[in-house]
């Protein structure tokens, strides 16, 4: 390597400020010239063999009739999937359903639960390092491990869940044992583990706020209650509503806990989108069908985050 | 009277005390309402895999466990190849994490740079598409290459999980860092690529890591690409202790001792890198 002269004061003047790209003093090399392809080419080869590849296999497995333990070749049928699907399809819109309740019903609870935390851990308090690390375990924590875990404390007979909903003289409850409470009992489970993300991202925001707010209506004698309802939250609408887009995206495909807990059971309790996908693919072996599913269902949850973000937008405006 | 107003006003004064004391036990109360829960999950687990049969099965359930057993982890250790199952987990979860960041950091740094929103774009795309709309794809593909049960394959499916983290992280983390840096370094003699790897690497070397750590926890934690791609020689953890549950049998501590070996060595490394783990979730939400 040779070592280059610093450049004089006059030098530095002359160079134009790049506004697109960086542009090093002498265009020398081949790489340095082709720099802007060179350093994203690794991720777009990549990204082409294991996002776009599967995405075009998919769309086009979509029309075709294929069940591989039929050992038939794949055939053409057009939109018949997606006709049998949106309009002959009754396991689909059931699993539909179940899949926004599942959602709705865990996303809900833990913005609720998350922004509360977040005011929470806000303040300054002896403890509250240790106890913010301990708050947040639950989301790095391996799903499958965590559902063992909930498997065994909802056993409707020897589970200690049963044991603390009795105790507090509720009726007990069989959980996801049981069709009509499985949905519910699984929304708790994703409640435990992801209600810490909303409070990290939230209190992430609150960070953010700015002070004089905050002491011109302490000034103006607003109560506690009327300062959050009037100045924090207002503030907080959009790190609020990102945290939702977060959860809604991830919740509207949860596997591991279901695959795991039920099963997609008892019966088809609990058959959300994505286990109904599943046994299409890996149980019955229809993988035209699953394809068609797949679009379907890709199509869904683009659609909710494209609706959400829209609707912050015009929030904002 | 003057001694009147005197108590008078020590009283307001300890009323005034007990009244915030009161306050600040009603705020640890309230915390602790929130807490329990959270923890008491883990209390479970870790307590289950020290207790015997008798005592998992106990109603009213047994809390503290009278003689603490280390059968149920023994008993993990017979029923899988317990030290196989935990190399394939690390060979997949640091195969794919330095995939991720080799590929993901140079395409991060042009995003940023060159202003290249389109790639950042497909790359979000990979992180909403349902990871069960790759299985079929990758499953033909794998298996008529003969490549399902293989580490090339179930790596490289899980590239999916560590290239969106890296490319989405590092952007915000390029992003901070002054063009004037590199450009000086330019004036110097530096080329692009010396640019990139002498000065703005080094100088993001904390978001890296901190990168790199979710890579390797969401990789490990995974399941769904492991369930369907892996086979007998190359299951990680979270498959091995899937087949160890079935519902008729109430066999918990073995169960619970191998949840607590999947998910400790995790847990124990969120307590040591919280801060790096708390900025690799957040960044990007607040950003965004």
């Amino acid at each position: 390597m040779t070592q280059q002269a610093a450049p004089s004061a006059g030098e530095l003047e002359i160079l134009p400020v790049s506004q697109s790209g960086l542009k090093p003093k002498k265009p020398g090399s081949w790489f340095d010239r082709n720099a802007h392809i060179l350093f994203p080419a690794p991720a777009v080869i990549l990204m082409f063999v294991i996002v776009i590849f599967p995405i075009i296999y998919t769309i086009f497995m979509s029309v075709q009739q294929w069940n591989i333990t039929s050992g038939s070749p794949p055939k053409f049928i057009g939109l018949d999937n997606y006709y049998k699907i949106l309009f002959d399809d009754s396991r689909f819109r059931e699993a539909l359903i179940r899949t926004g309740e599942l959602s709705l019903l865990a996303v809900t609870l833990q913005t609720v639960l998350g922004v509360s935390l977040a005011l929470l851990f806000n303040r300054e308090f002896w403890g509250r390092g240790i106890l913010r690390t301990l708050a947040i375990l639950p989301m790095v924590a391996t799903p499958v491990a965590v559902s063992l875990i909930f498997v065994i404390m909802y056993h409707p007979t020897l589970g200690v869940m049963n044991y603390f909903v009795t105790s507090l003289g509720l009726p007990a409850s069989r959980w996801t044992y049981d069709a009509s409470t499985a949905l519910p009992a699984l929304a708790i489970v994703d409640t435990w583990q992801w209600t810490p993300l909303i409070m990290l991202i939230v209190l992430a925001g609150l960070a953010t706020l700015s002070v004089e707010q905050f002491e011109a209506a302490r000034i103006d004698g607003a109560s506690r209650f009327q300062t959050f309802v009037y100045i924090t939250l207002p503030q907080l609408r959009s790190v609020i509503i990102i945290a939702i887009v977060f959860r809604l995206i991830d919740s509207l495909k949860t596997f591991d806990i279901i695959f795991v807990m039920t099963g997609g059971g008892p019966g088809e309790a609990s058959q959300t989108l994505n286990l109904y996908l599943y046994s299409q693919a890996f149980t019955y072996f229809d993988m035209g069908y699953a394809s068609a599913l797949v679009v379907i269902f890709f199509s869904i949850i683009l659609g909710v985050t494209v609706l959400v973000m829209k609707l912050r937008r015009s929030q904002w405006q | 009277m003057a001694v009147a107003n005197q108590t008078n006003r020590s009283q307001n004064l300890a009323r005034v005390r007990t009244g915030r004391s009161l306050k600040t036990a009603a705020f640890y109360l309230l915390v602790l309402v929130f807490m329990v829960p959270g923890v008491f999950i883990f209390f479970w687990m870790i307590g289950m895999s020290f207790k015997t049969q008798v005592e998992n099965t106990a109603y009213p359930p047994v809390f503290i466990p009278a003689s603490p057993t280390f059968d149920n982890y023994a008993a993990v250790f017979e029923r899988i190849n317990f030290f196989q199952i935990t190399l394939n987990s690390l060979i997949i979860a640091l195969g794919a994490t330095s995939i991720g960041l080799a590929v993901g950091l140079p395409a991060a740094y042009a995003i940023v740079r060159y202003n290249q929103k389109k790639l950042g774009l497909i790359v979000l795309v990979a992180r909403i598409i349902p990871a069960i709309s790759f299985l079929i794809p990758w499953y033909m593909l794998f298996k008529s290459i003969g490549l399902l049960n293989t580490y090339i394959a179930i790596i490289l499916t899980h590239v999916i999980i560590t290239l969106p983290v890296v490319v989405w992280l590092m952007i915000g983390f390029f992003e901070d860092l002054p063009r004037e840096l590199e450009e000086a370094g330019m004036i110097d003699g530096c080329s692009i690529f010396g640019g990139f790897w002498r000065i703005a690497l080094p100088l993001v070397k904390p978001g890296t890591v901190a990168t790199a750590i979710l890579c390797l926890i969401f990789s490990w934690n995974n399941f769904i690409f492991s369930v369907i791609l892996t086979g007998r020689d190359t299951k990680p953890l979270p498959v091995a202790v899937y087949s160890f549950l079935s519902y008729e049998e109430i066999n918990w501590g073995p169960l619970a001792a191998a949840a607590c070996l999947i998910t400790l060595p995790v847990l124990i490394l969120t307590l040591f890198l919280q801060k790096h783990i708390v900025t690799g979730m957040t960044t990007g939400a607040v950003k965004g």
